[in-house]
């Protein structure tokens, strides 16, 4: 069964020309405003990669998964962000990331699975079915944000297009454009972005694939159009611009891992007890907040996810 | 003449922490703003760290002879972003949080590094007056302030050690270091070394 997308779907796509103006013209004010602020301009003001996402996303479901705790700016979302195919600082990929095409776009399922294509975006992630997620952020850098996030559980997308048996992981890859992902050009990880989860982890109901965050598309420096979100992991396993969603019956490679085995394992679950080796996991700095706090066991998710791991030695896989 | 180009180095190294300040109260230093100090702070004090140990090379290279009278105010603007740095991480990062610090400093090699090189630094700020040259005798206090050296030599380590995997700035940085070293070391060779000593 191909999933056809309902006619009301709020794509991009259908923008209509006159509205895409008018926000390039707000745009314009936008920039002439923030460049006419003396201030702003001197503190070096970060200018928003928009790319084409940012438009609203209406008939977004809530969602029983959400937390209740303040959610991190926009600004601050938006602005700091570690997408190493933009450059290395943080404030890069809301630089950099703008000229990224991100429509149209397929992901490719393929692997050990029955109904393998080139899946456009919207037949991939049905609209109506679109919720609300407001998670916590745990970066392997310790420090975290409350994003509240748009998508789609993954295990629904995965009973969609039918693993096969053997089926025990899931792959996923980012996007390979050096001509629009400066930063692919340097040869800081190994190109492209690859990141992995066991089939089980994928399936779990807390996993996502997000299209969106603050009720609007995602721009491109948060992964736009289509990106996985893991909330009781490590930020680097919510690999960002999918292309590829691969089902296989061997653990697959992921980048950080690849990069610095003895620091960052397949498994990458917040865990405050497992330091990284070279810094503490124990405190987390939530952006926006001045004191450190304790950073929870799988990131405040363990009543959901620890199941997962019964009889794992965590500290052996990190 | 040597009074106005102190004059200048120190106005123009004061220019980033005023920066930072300046940041800091127009909200211009980003998500995160303890994050961003201690960026600024570290960097400018292993730059002015470098650059005090350039002076010497440049005076040997160009004939410059007066350049060596901003060696001290580019040491002492180094150490000044080492305070900086280091009060950053007690105050703004840890916020005193004593056990936790000196845990990082034994377990976290690249905490150990760090403070290791702003440690290396407080020697050489408290002799660099006059009066502690003369004290030393000019060849001691050479042989004191080549600490400089181990001091970013820590201070290049600290750096590499804490990046995740883009060490292209770290790596940079020891770089010059090494020119810098080499540079050094082939004067001597050459038969110079002598005569730099006790120069100040």
């Amino acid at each position: 069964m191909l999933i056809k997308p309902p006619s009301d779907i709020p794509s991009p796509e259908i923008t209509s020309e006159a509205h895409y103006h008018s926000r390039r013209t707000f745009m314009r004010a936008a920039a002439a405003a923030a460049a006419g602020a003396a201030a702003a301009e001197l503190a070096g003001p970060v200018v928003r990669a928009q790319g084409q996402g940012g438009t609203a996303l209406p008939g977004v479901n809530p969602s029983p998964f959400s937390t209740s705790e303040t959610r991190t700016g926009f600004e601050e979302i938006t602005s700091y962000n570690n997408f190493y195919e933009f450059g290395l600082d943080k404030e890069d990929p809301a630089r950099y990331a703008g000229t990224l095409t991100t429509r149209p776009w397929t992901v490719r399922v393929d692997g050990l699975v029955r109904k393998p294509a080139d899946y456009a975006i919207d037949d991939l992630i049905k609209a109506s079915r679109l919720e609300e997620r407001v998670y916590r952020l745990r970066c392997v850098e310790a420090w975290s944000m409350v994003i509240p996030w748009v998508g789609v559980p993954l295990a629904e997308v995965i009973k969609r297009v039918e693993p096969l048996g053997s089926a025990k992981y899931v792959a996923f890859t980012t996007l390979l454009r050096p001509k629009e992902m400066p930063g692919q050009r340097s040869n800081v990880l190994e190109w492209p972005y690859v990141e992995g989860l066991r089939l089980d982890e994928a399936m779990h109901p807390l996993t996502i694939l997000a299209v969106g965050l603050y009720g609007k598309t995602l721009l491109n420096q948060n992964g736009a159009p289509i990106r996985l979100v893991v909330p009781w992991k490590y930020g680097f396993k919510s690999i960002k611009s999918v292309v590829r969603i691969q089902f296989t019956e061997k653990q697959p490679p992921t980048s950080w891992n690849r990069s610095a085995s003895q620091e960052y394992g397949f498994y990458a679950n917040v865990n405050p007890e497992v330091s990284h080796p070279r810094w503490s996991q124990a405190r987390e700095r939530r952006i926006g907040e001045f004191f450190r706090r304790p950073t929870l066991m799988f990131n405040g998710y363990g009543d959901q996810v620890a199941s997962l791991y019964a009889g794992m030695d965590l500290k052996k896989h990190y | 003449m040597s009074r106005h180009l102190n004059r200048l180095v120190t106005l123009a190294g004061l220019v980033p922490a005023a920066r930072l300040v300046w940041e800091a109260i127009a909200g211009g230093l980003g998500a995160n703003p303890i994050d961003a100090i201690t960026d600024t702070t570290g960097v400018w004090t292993l730059r002015l760290l470098l650059a005090t140990l350039a002076v010497t090379p440049l005076r040997r290279l160009t004939g410059w002879n007066r350049v060596i009278a901003i060696r001290r105010t580019l040491g002492l603007l180094a150490f000044f972003y080492g305070c900086l740095h280091a009060l950053t991480w007690v105050v703004l990062d840890q916020f005193f949080a004593l056990g936790l610090m000196l845990e990082d400093l034994a377990k976290r090699p690249f905490i150990t590094a760090g403070a290791t090189g702003f440690a290396l630094m407080v020697p050489l700020a408290v002799t660099s007056t006059a009066g502690w040259v003369r004290r030393l005798g000019g060849r001691r206090w050479a042989q004191l302030h080549r600490l400089a050296y181990l001091s970013a030599a820590a201070g290049v380590v600290h750096y590499y050690w804490l990046v995740k995997a883009d060490t292209t700035r770290p790596l940079r940085y020891a770089a010059v270091l090494t020119a810098l070293l080499g540079a050094r070391v082939a004067w001597r060779l050459m038969g110079g070394g002598r005569r730099a000593v006790g120069v100040r």
